[in-house]
């Protein structure tokens, strides 16, 4: 692929990702931010491909922009009107304090990348073909990163569990 | 490698990461602000994928699916918290439910 359609692809991606971004913060209604948080997904999952990361750009899509933002819809369905909060909270001293706050975030990461990168980001490794193809993931899940896999699974159990606790209503406030 | 650096993937995880936290930080709504982790946390597993590319090494993008797993995973317990607030008439709102009692 040549050097100018990479960049293309680069700046329609990351700018669709701080556009959807941006939106899911600032939109007041909660069903279009979460419908901006799946294009923001989904163009996260295009810099993962430019980055050789095939596996986690499907299971991008696919486990997040699918399964777990269905579940956000249908907890907004669930609550309708209800789930509609006042846009911001706290006295406006508060709210700036959080402005500055991101912002001191965003600048010392972007000071930090700054200055790391004449000396080594620019020039990044030669990698194979199979750079994070699924077979390459799976093999390494299955040998040297097997405990990193095994606890993956206790949390995903203990979190369904967690959640049907959660959302099962106990018995004496049903009789009420 | 073709196109832009390493850097300006991590420019752009940046400002995901900052756009989060302003969500995190000034949204009331819960909902939101779940959006806004989720946002935050996909600007922390670009960050680690863009490294795993720049060193040629795949653990950084074995971290990245773990995390996403503990997103799923925090992402169940939230929306169950929040429709449990919903079921109690608690108002979904950060500001005022600030007392955990059940």
């Amino acid at each position: 692929m040549s050097n100018v359609l990479v960049w293309i692809i680069w700046f329609l991606a990351a700018g669709g990702c701080l556009a959807t971004g941006v939106a899911v913060v600032s939109v007041t209604n909660p069903f279009y931010s979460a419908l901006a948080l799946i294009g923001n997904l989904a163009s996260l999952a295009v810099l993962y491909l430019l980055l050789a990361a095939e596996f986690l750009a499907a299971a991008q899509v696919l486990v997040y922009a699918g399964a777990v933002m269905v579940m956000f819809l249908f907890v907004v369905a669930y609550l309708g009107g209800r789930a509609d909060a006042p846009w911001a909270g706290g006295p406006p001293l508060l709210r700036a304090a959080a402005v500055v706050a991101a912002a001191a975030l965003l600048v010392e990461v972007v000071v930090v990348v700054g200055l790391a990168w004449g000396d080594n980001l620019q020039e990044p490794a030669e990698v194979s073909d199979s750079f994070g193809s699924p077979a390459e993931i799976g093999e390494l899940f299955v040998t040297s990163h097997l405990l990193a896999f095994e606890i993956t699974s206790i949390v995903l159990l203990v979190a369904a569990i967690g959640g049907v606790v959660l959302g099962t209503t106990p018995e004496k406030e049903e009789a009420e | 490698m073709d196109g832009p650096d390493i850097g300006w993937y991590l420019i752009v995880a940046a400002l995901l990461f900052g756009i989060g936290a302003l969500g995190v930080m000034m949204r009331r709504s819960p909902l939101i602000v779940l959006l806004s982790t989720e946002i935050m946390l996909n600007a922390a597993n670009l960050t680690l994928i863009a490294f795993a590319r720049q060193q040629g090494d795949l653990d950084g993008q074995i971290f990245a699916l773990a995390v996403m797993a503990v997103a799923a995973a925090e992402v169940a317990i939230g929306l169950g918290l929040i429709v449990a607030m919903a079921r109690r008439r608690i108002v979904l709102d950060v500001d005022q439910a600030s007392a955990l009692r059940g």
